[in-house]
């Protein structure tokens, strides 16, 4: 890894350990205003929600429909971002109340929780980037690192990239199914089906709630809700979509081979997380309605800490990285959003050929210019 | 088990004896709570009702107010209504019962009442029971159980738990001094067989000291709320006259009512005050000398229990008297993870791990882990926290004694690893 090769292996453990130092600061300290928050933003949130839904029950009038739209498309963001990522995370989980907590939590999303949490949680958090290890790389369908090898099937990328924005929640709940490798042998099918069955259920819940219950509720409005709702929930998807794909695989963001992480120190494990991982500059709003993970950096070194404490973290990691002379990617939404596509695009292709091992050792610059 | 500090002959009414009727209700409370069917427990919870599948499908015609509840969870996957109607009024709320404190009035010095307006879950108490409470302290939720210090039949619905600060604990100070009115607090049923029996007997002895002057305030008042005051004598001691809870009220009562008479002991008091130092039971024969044809409800610290249970067992008439017992786990082992025990623990149901040393309850290994634990007393009485051992053996930390069988039910709260361990939550 060129990036870091200024680095002893001394170095890396310090720099693990002035972030441990950090974590423990955030563990002993968190508390009443942490709960406070968490639970305004969940109260936010479902308020968001029924009202959108009255305001839905008017829908003919095109107004209504507008405004019922954007509180539902909200609420959805909210519930999956900065609540349902974060609790599954187990960030809440130290307040003991079983009502906001890992174990308990369903989200509104047609995956189960369950699955999610061993896909997201272990795969990806623990083998960020790692190509052959974290499936979340390109989720298995696309070509985000020149290391992948290209296949004829990538020059559609980046047209069932932009299905996959709007079907997000659909892709992820049968992705979490591991179908390629069962295909290929590694997961047995039995486990395999059980787990759709799971989705199936989970998903008929949402199904019903959404393109059914809540349109018939609606009576002469049927058809403005059904639209409603389904604006609402393709327009959570796009953003979630657009928030991960900017959180790993703008340029600046590492991969890493299966060799590189063996025998990993805890710090060889955070200077990962560091690399792998790109943040989102932007305001308050934006950082909740990402659910904090426009601080990707800081959520992948801490994935347990309450997402309300990341963007006062941001600014010592970005110091801590300075020091160690570590890049920090970031940038604004729109230029990461962009980074994304032109690597999806560009993937799409053969090539390139230049790079040797992917390294991206042709990276602009450290740390992004742009302006918070 | 218990009976090592509870020989057979003596009556102890304390609050793990009814484990086995009250353990259901825990539990379905417990599990009513998740979301979803990949719960804590084995049993099957309805993916967004909360409702046991199975049992439903058992039950020939559920109420219509469950099949509302039902019909509106299609509404609200993957949470429950209660989660909206939470916002309207947090007692609301039929995954676990609820109570908001409407006043806090200073007792003593260190004690303080609680009025709770419990939420429309609550199904009474008997004067003398208990009630788990639950409280988030700095954000953290902390489950203790206090005596119900209000008669059954106060007119207004209202509950009260009169709470004495532990130097240095982690609730009640927190209770006597930061809670304020408006303050929504987690409850369980009441519990506990420390109660009155029905018809009451013709003639009672109440035996307390400090704290353990609030189960039988409940009594009392109830006592004087129905008028029928039977002979009664309260012996109660307290440091000093001013540190009695309820001085007042037991004055008054007493006043009021002349077949209860009331003998205060203080027992910090000047010298040359006959009634100064600890009550012993010799000095128990001279207050009330008929005191062994009396039924006796005790309650306050360990060492006057103790005593009272060797004199009432000496009589050969063990079974007069009851005993509520309030005292927390003092560890027969402590180690730090010698030759004591300790080892890795295993949480199965959430795949969490910890290393735990021989001389740290198992609630406060999985607690510091992040599992959710079920709790209660932490003392080891009431048998909220019971989980099942996968493997492994534990250390009952009030008696040194080393166990563990598959599948046993352990108390989380006084058991401490002896080795490794996995236990299934």
């Amino acid at each position: 890894m060129t990036v870091t090769d200024h680095l002893t292996e001394a170095d890396i453990e310090e720099f693990g350990h002035e972030l441990d130092r950090i974590r423990d600061e955030v563990i002993a300290n968190r508390g009443e205003s942490d709960a406070r928050y968490i639970r305004r933003v969940i109260a936010v949130q479902r308020g968001l929600e029924v009202g959108g839904r009255t305001v839905l029950f008017v829908a003919f009038l095109p107004p209504a429909w507008l405004a019922g739209t954007a509180m539902l498309a909200t609420a959805k963001i909210l519930e999956n971002m900065e609540i349902g990522h974060n609790v599954l995370h187990g960030q809440w989980d130290w307040m003991r109340d079983p009502e906001i907590h890992s174990t308990t939590w369903e989200w509104d999303s047609a995956s189960p929780a369950e699955q999610w949490k061993h896909s997201h949680n272990y795969i990806h958090h623990t083998y960020t980037n790692v190509l052959g290890k974290d499936r979340d790389i390109g989720y298995s369908a696309m070509r985000v690192s020149p290391r992948q090898p290209w296949h004829p099937v990538y020059l559609a990328q980046p047209f069932y990239n932009l299905a996959l924005a709007a079907f997000f929640e659909w892709g992820i709940a049968i992705y979490d199914a591991e179908l390629e490798r069962a295909w290929r042998g590694e997961k047995s099918w039995n486990e395999t089906l059980r787990q759709l069955r799971g989705v199936v259920r989970k998903a008929r819940r949402q199904v019903v709630k959404d393109y059914v219950a809540f349109p018939l509720l609606a009576g002469p409005a049927f058809l403005p809700v059904l639209l409603a709702n389904l604006t609402a929930n393709a327009a959570r998807n796009i953003w979630a979509h657009t928030i991960i794909f900017c959180g790993h695989f703008p340029d600046g963001a590492e991969f890493f081979t299966a060799e590189q992480i063996e025998g990993e120190t805890r710090g060889g494990w955070y200077v990962r997380q560091v690399l792998g991982s790109a943040n989102i500059d932007g305001s308050p709003f934006l950082h909740i309605m990402s659910g904090n993970l426009s601080h990707q950096i800081e959520h992948h070194l801490f994935p347990d800490l309450p997402s309300n404490r990341y963007p006062e973290l941001a600014p010592r990691v970005r110091d801590l990285c300075q020091r160690y002379g570590l890049p920090y990617t970031t940038g604004s939404l729109i230029r990461q959003t962009a980074r994304v596509w032109k690597r999806i695009v560009e993937l799409a292709l053969p090539g390139p050929k230049s790079q040797p091992a992917g390294v991206a050792s042709a990276r602009p610059e450290p740390v992004s210019a742009a302006a918070v | 088990m218990l009976g090592t500090e509870a020989p057979r002959d003596i009556l102890i009414v304390d609050r793990k004896a009814e484990y086995p009727a009250e353990t259901d209700v825990d539990k379905v409370m417990w599990v009513a709570m998740p979301r979803k069917t990949v719960s804590m427990t084995s049993l099957s919870v309805d993916v967004s009702t909360g409702i046991d599948a199975e049992n439903a499908e058992r039950i020939p015609s559920p109420s219509i107010g469950r099949r509302l509840f039902a019909l509106a969870s299609w509404l609200t996957t993957p949470l429950l209504p209660d989660d909206y109607l939470e916002l309207v009024d947090p007692l609301w709320s039929s995954r676990g019962l609820r109570g908001r404190v409407e006043a806090v009035r200073p007792e003593t010095g260190d004690a303080v009442t609680l009025v709770i307006r419990p939420g429309p879950g609550w199904n009474g108490h008997q004067a003398g029971q208990y009630v788990p409470v639950g409280v988030d302290v700095d954000g953290v939720r902390h489950w203790r159980t206090y005596s119900l210090t209000s008669a059954p039949e106060h007119p207004d619905g209202c509950i009260t738990v009169t709470v004495k600060v532990v130097p240095g604990g982690g609730v009640s100070p927190y209770l006597a001094h930061r809670i304020r009115a408006g303050t929504v607090l987690r409850l369980g049923p009441a519990q506990g067989r420390f109660v009155l029996p029905r018809p009451l007997v013709s003639r009672l002895l109440f035996l307390t000291a400090g704290s353990g002057i609030t189960p039988v305030m409940g009594m009392l008042r109830s006592l004087a709320a129905r008028g029928e005051m039977p002979d009664a004598v309260l012996v109660h001691c307290a440091p000093t006259a001013d540190d009695v809870i309820f001085g007042a009220e037991l004055r008054g009562l007493a006043v009021r009512f002349p077949s209860l008479r009331l003998y205060e002991r203080h027992t910090r008091v000047d010298a040359g005050d006959p009634h100064r130092g600890r009550l012993t039971m010799a000095q128990l024969s001279i207050i009330c000398p008929d005191h062994a044809e009396r039924e006796v409800w005790a309650c306050g610290p360990r060492a006057m229990l103790d005593d009272a249970e060797a004199h009432w067992r000496h009589a050969g008439i063990a079974g007069r008297l009851h005993v509520e017992r309030f005292h927390p786990v003092r560890p027969a082992v402590v180690s730090g993870g010698g030759a004591g025990g300790g080892g890795r623990v295993r949480f199965v149901g959430s795949g969490r791990e910890a290393d735990a040393d021989g001389g740290t309850p198992l609630l406060t290994v999985g607690e510091a882990a992040g599992v959710l634990m079920p709790s209660g007393c932490r003392m080891g009485i009431c048998h909220s926290c019971v989980t099942p051992l996968v493997s492994g053996r534990v250390r009952d930390l009030r008696t040194g004694r080393e166990h563990g069988d598959e599948g046993e039910l352990i108390q989380t709260c006084v058991s401490a690893a002896a080795g490794d361990v996995e236990i299934d939550l």
